[in-house]
């Protein structure tokens, strides 16, 4: 009881550092431009790497047919991303979609 | 251009004095709208687990509060009910969310001149969902830390809350877990990709990592595949982009 108390105080410590850490010291350092080159495509990348497993893959598997409701939501919530760039619109508009897709499977 | 870092405009920026502080806070819990929808959902199923897993009330709520990590919380439940070793599911955690610290380091130009208890505060609050909604506000004109407080305290609040409701409720609401309101995170980060591929190599970019992390996801062990997609990714680019450069 006490122990996983103790486990997970010291996740908290092991999460935290790498989050705090990059931002304490390097926005008061001056930052070589090339890496700063570099940095304009980390946002792009992450996203596209977190998100193209969550629309492709299920339960570790490659998963590109019309039984995957995520992947099928997920072509109208690009469609009104790209004429909105609404953030809330399409986020509903995708709810929408993959209640709708759900529903057509089920 | 998006893409570079205006230096001396987010100094002015940051100094505040045109942007209200309480507004840009507003502002920010009010984008992050999304992310407490997606984060409830999946912190409820979350503390149904934990507790299905052998924790205890308390110790389901205080991993939220302390560790505020999704995808370590849900392996270190499925470690902790394998009675694995301390040890292992502390290790395990750090690998799981050493992701962090590149969007840590992506966020570091942008919070020049700021004390170091400022920091140290907003990157408490850094996840994969509130890092891609304050890298694509950061790429906007008028920007304030405030906005980050926002967003970071909203999401953190929704988080926690989801576990306590999860924790203490479990499976007496039922269906509360068939919503697919978890498809609110895959969403936002469609709309906040489209919205910052403003060029054609950042396009080209992130098409590389996706592929790239999709790859990774199936070869290998872990979640390495968005670290290892991210940086080979940018790094193509950034070389592309230089080469390109020095040869014309």
């Amino acid at each position: 009881m006490a122990e996983k108390l103790w486990v997970i105080f010291a996740m908290a410590v092991v999460t935290y550092i790498p989050r705090m850490l990059p931002l304490v010291v390097l926005a008061n350092t001056k930052i070589p431009e090339g890496f700063i080159r570099w940095l304009r495509f980390i946002p792009v990348a992450v996203l596209a790497a977190l998100l193209s497993p969550q629309l492709l893959l299920q339960n570790s598997t490659l998963s590109v047919s019309v039984h995957n409701s995520y992947l099928l939501a997920a072509v109208p919530c690009f469609l009104v991303a790209w004429w909105t760039k609404n953030l809330f619109i399409t986020v509903t508009a995708g709810l929408v979609a993959v209640v709708f897709c759900q529903f057509l499977l089920s | 251009m998006q893409g570079e870092l205006p230096t001396e405009n987010i100094k002015e920026r940051n100094a505040g004095t045109e942007v209200k502080p309480a507004q840009e806070f507003k502002l920010g819990a009010l984008q992050a709208v999304p992310i407490m929808m997606g984060y409830f959902a999946l912190s409820v199923a979350y503390g149904v687990l934990a507790r299905d897993a052998g924790l205890s009330i308390l110790e389901t709520v205080a991993m939220s509060v302390l560790v505020y990590a999704g995808a370590a919380q849900f392996i270190a439940v499925g470690m902790f009910a394998a009675a694995m070793s301390p040890w292992a599911i502390i290790a395990t955690t750090f690998l799981v969310n050493l992701r962090h610290l590149l969007m840590s380091t992506s966020l570091a130009p942008y919070f020049q001149r700021l004390r170091l208890s400022t920091l140290a505060l907003l990157g408490t609050g850094i996840t994969d969902e509130t890092f891609a909604l304050n890298s694509a506000e950061l790429a906007k004109k008028r920007y304030h830390y405030f906005f980050t407080y926002g967003t970071n305290l909203a999401s953190y609040s929704a988080w926690c809350t989801g576990s306590l409701v999860g924790a203490v409720c479990g499976s007496a609401i039922p269906g509360l877990d068939k919503l697919p309101l978890d498809f609110a995170l895959p969403a936002m980060f469609i709309s906040l990709l489209v919205m910052q591929l403003t060029d054609r190599l950042l396009i080209i970019t992130a098409v590389l990592a996706g592929t790239l992390s999709l790859l990774f996801a199936m070869l290998l062990e872990g979640n390495w595949n968005i670290i290892l997609a991210t940086v080979l990714a940018a790094t193509i680019a950034a070389g592309w982009e230089k080469w390109r450069k020095n040869s014309g």
